[in-house]
């Protein structure tokens, strides 16, 4: 996953579009185009991707509908009964079909939670992806594009995070921002915690991916024609390079989101992601494992599925956009 | 040859010997999930610290399985004529770890170390006023007034040695709650029954028999090696001994009690603990840090804390978290103590409606916010007895957000001065059988040598002056009196919100028989292993 859009050479669509600059119309024909000739074919190819776009879909849907689809609402405290907690699926005996998957130990809805949960969890992994890519692309881009002590430096950070695992450095940023906090939280920090943590802990891959691209970018005569009519480096980097940059980058992203749903869901399991009354998929999971001895299985195997499938589906998603967009594979 | 055969001899000799050691040989893999927060003996006063430390160093007395005090370190006692000096009679030929003699020296330093202001077991024996050696193998301790219950306190007041402090600068006590450091607190030369061999804290620790142990006459000392195992996890430390990995699980999750016992080959022992579990709030600052209520406080209101009383539901946590193993709760004193009665353990009954018309007269009709600290690796189901509780308070508009985390970092919260959190959860074990050790750690005003885990601020100086009088009472009816005058206040104040008495679990091996003792403690040297 790291090496080929490291050494992607850029598409010559993308050349052509940031060389003729920015005429609109030119540019969405050219989009359309692009994804008509390359993407929608190789996408509609597969059965297999089709089946994990409409999953992903699918998923996607019922978290953001979550409000509206889910029987009950696993965050309204004043709705829970104790008195309803450890029932089974409906289709068990001693099952309420009032609660179609059965009840946690608090007496919450499954599905529900798994509902409400998974919205948390693509919340923090969109939000996370986009601060770490965000963060990767302009210090990637920044490397790349002044060279020297600056790229040194940047990279020489990045080669040192890349040595410790992701989950680590997740664990340890969640830890200190906690430390700060002095364990008075204030309602909803802990999501921006989680987001920061994961966010900081996968910027390295976008760095480096951008700033491979950047290298052989910044020598090309678009480039060099950019700045000799003086246009600054910053208005360089961000307006002409940038393009050229973000078929890889959405690669990554796809794939990284994947990771933090489940690095999300690993913190969460760990007893540091979000807490037991705002179930994650991850908290889910961790409660539910509790309870495996006992025979309670549904607390644990239907959360799990559904991170699994989510997991599945966006990697799948992640792998055929790598392909679709790497020339060399075509 | 001649060599040669005694090779042969010394190699056959070797190997009896082997064997000898092997049949005697029994380790017993310890499971738990939490681990003791320090080895400095008087550093903390806390349940799991003091079991592990029972095993390593040892006070003058013990408490046997049936509660009855029995001679450890010192051999007999008594009250001398002078009603506030009693006098202690110490084991002779008692080896520290490290060889040196155990003697009175040790016994004044020790006592004087508990004293310390650092020292977590100063609220216990804060009654005492010397301690002076008066031969080799005497003591006297001289109290502050007459103190019938002097024995009592003493059971966790642990022996150390003088001159391998002095030698290894650890006779200041460690400071816990501010996160220092000493010599004593990853090492330890006790007179106990277990040797400490290597110790990582929060995951391992290696505890070999001691072979010079003074009691190997008194008790079976059968287990040779304790490997002392943090296993935080409910469903990891049940799966390690079904799979053999560990020996003894010492506190079992409720919701796998069932599923072991039916296995067959686990032997599972119940017993109530001398515990109370409870919620403690702020209940004098004038505001409280998490809550949305600014410039006042809401848990100063009686009426809020009567309204809270009243909407949980004890009953619904014994069934669906504790499974039926806990006993509901109106006051922080389990049956074994002196001072518990049936009419103060009465729970109040469970009204929403009236509730809520409390906090309505209060003038909290729409509630408040406040955030609720909770243990996750300390109590039986820590975690889900609070996520009940947050639900149920929700219930009359008291919306609370719940931080869980690991028993060190909580009880750090509730050890700062001032405390760090304006509601929490805590349970509270009485070693002494005697409510008097309620009042001192639980109801004085956090000062000097009292209230050290007062963390709702509650200070009440008539409250003050009855509990430090209960020391100096020698009249038992007259003593019960104060007693029961002290718990009729409280209860009526609502400080706490008690919950339930726990009731423990412990699973092993079928070899092993380790009953659950009231203090939930395990002396190994009292194991027979099959």
């Amino acid at each position: 996953m790291q090496d080929a859009p490291e050494s992607t050479a850029p598409s010559p669509v993308a050349i052509s579009r940031a060389s003729t600059g920015d005429d609109r119309n030119a540019r969405r024909s050219r989009l359309a185009t692009f994804l008509d000739a390359d993407l929608l074919h190789s996408f509609l190819r597969s059965k297999l991707v089709v089946v994990a776009a409409l999953l992903t879909l699918a998923i996607v849907a019922a978290a953001l509908l979550a409000p509206l689809i889910a029987p009950h609402d696993p965050y309204d405290l004043k709705a829970l009964s104790l008195l309803d907690a450890n029932t089974p699926p409906a289709w068990e005996k001693d099952g309420d079909p009032n609660y179609l998957l059965g009840t946690d130990d608090q007496g919450r809805d499954i599905l529900s939670t798994i509902l409400y949960g998974t919205r948390s969890s693509l919340q923090i992994g969109i939000c996370s992806v986009l601060l770490a890519s965000a963060l990767g692309l302009s210090l990637g881009l920044w490397a790349g594009y002044a060279g020297g002590r600056v790229d040194t430096v940047i990279m020489r950070i990045a080669d040192v995070q890349l040595t410790f695992p992701a989950i680590l450095t997740a664990l340890l940023i969640d830890g200190v921002a906690l430390a700060i906090l002095k364990h008075r939280m204030v309602e909803g920090g802990k999501f921006w915690i989680l987001v920061l943590a994961i966010g900081l802990s996968f910027w390295v891959q976008y760095a480096r991916t951008v700033r491979g691209v950047t290298l052989v970018e910044r020598n090309k005569e678009y480039v060099e024609a950019a700045r000799l009519i003086g246009i600054g480096p910053f208005k360089i980097m961000f307006q002409h390079i940038l393009p050229n940059v973000l078929g890889p980058v959405l690669v990554i992203a796809t794939i990284n989101l994947a990771l933090a749903v489940i690095t999300e869901a690993t913190l969460s399991f760990l007893g540091v992601g979000l807490p037991p009354t705002e179930p994650s998929l991850g908290t889910m999971i961790q409660v539910g494992n509790k309870y495996l001895f006992s025979g309670s299985w549904w607390m644990v195997a239907f959360p799990g599925l559904t991170l699994a499938a989510l997991a599945l589906a966006v990697n799948l998603l992640g792998d055929w956009l790598r392909d679709a967009l790497n020339p060399k594979l075509r | 040859m001649a060599s040669g055969s005694i090779f042969r001899a010394a190699a056959a000799l070797l190997v009896l010997a082997l064997a000898a050691g092997t049949a005697d040989a029994r380790t017993v893999r310890w499971a738990r999930s939490g681990d003791a927060l320090t080895l400095d003996p008087h550093a903390q006063n806390e349940g799991p610290t003091h079991n592990l430390l029972q095993q390593i160093y040892e006070p003058l007395i013990i408490r046997d399985l049936s509660g009855k005090l029995v001679p450890t370190l010192a051999t007999s006692w008594r009250v001398t004529e002078d009603p506030t000096v009693w006098e202690f009679k110490l084991r002779q030929g008692v080896k520290f770890h490290n060889g040196n003699t155990f003697n009175a020296d040790d016994v004044v330093f020790s006592l004087e170390r508990a004293l310390q202001p650092t020292s977590d077991l100063k609220s216990l024996i804060s009654f005492i006023d010397k301690v002076v050696r008066v031969d080799d193998y005497t003591v006297h301790i001289k109290t502050k007034g007459p103190n019938p219950l002097v024995p009592a306190y003493l059971i966790t007041m642990y022996m150390m040695d003088k001159e391998w402090c002095e030698a290894n600068s650890t006779v200041t006590v460690q400071d816990y709650k501010d996160k220092k450091d000493n010599f004593a607190v990853r090492n330890a030369n006790g007179t106990g029954p277990y040797v400490l061999v290597s110790r990582e804290q929060d995951v391992k620790t290696v505890l070999r028999r001691n072979d010079a142990y003074w009691g190997k006459a008194e008790y079976p000392v059968a287990v040779s090696e304790i490997v002392y195992l943090t296993i935080k996890a409910d469903a990891t430390r049940v799966a390690a001994l079904i799979s053999g990995d560990v020996d003894f699980v010492h506190d079992v999750p409720v919701q796998d009690i069932d599923r072991l016992e039916k296995a067959g080959h686990f032997r599972v022992n119940f017993g109530p603990e001398n515990r109370t579990i409870f919620l403690g709030m702020d209940v004098a600052s004038p505001a409280l840090a998490t809550s949305n209520v600014k410039g006042k406080n809401p848990f100063a209101d009686k009426r809020v804390r009567q309204a809270m009383n009243m909407t949980i539901d004890r009953g619904a946590i014994k069934r669906v978290v504790m499974r039926g193993q806990s006993v509901p709760a109106g006051i922080i004193a389990p049956p074994f103590v002196n001072g518990y009665t049936k009419e103060l353990d009465q729970l109040p009954k469970v009204d929403l409606d009236k509730a809520k018309a409390l906090l309505k007269d209060a003038g909290y009709a729409e509630g408040f916010q406040v955030t609720l600290h909770c243990p996750n690796d300390r109590y039986i189901n820590d975690e889900g007895i609070c996520q009940a509780v947050t639900g149920m308070l929700a219930k009359i508009g008291i919306k609370v957000n719940l931080v869980v985390q690991p028993k060190g970092p909580h009880f750090t919260l509730l050890q700062k001065t001032p405390p760090e959190s304006d509601f929490y959860m805590l349970g509270w074990g009485v070693p002494t059988f005697d409510s008097h050790y309620v009042f001192a750690y639980l109801y004085h005003t956090r000062s000097g040598k009292d209230g050290g885990w007062n963390a709702t601020r509650y200070s009440n100086p008539d409250i003050d002056k009855s509990i430090q009088g209960l020391t100096e009472e020698i009249d038992v009816v007259k003593r019960n009196a104060a007693i029961a005058r002290l718990w009729s206040t409280l209860s009526d104040e609502t400080v706490y919100i008690a919950l339930h008495h726990q009731m423990v679990a412990h699973a092993m091996k079928s070899d092993l028989d380790i009953p659950v003792r009231p203090d939930n403690w395990v002396y190994m040297k009292m194991t027979a292993a099959k």
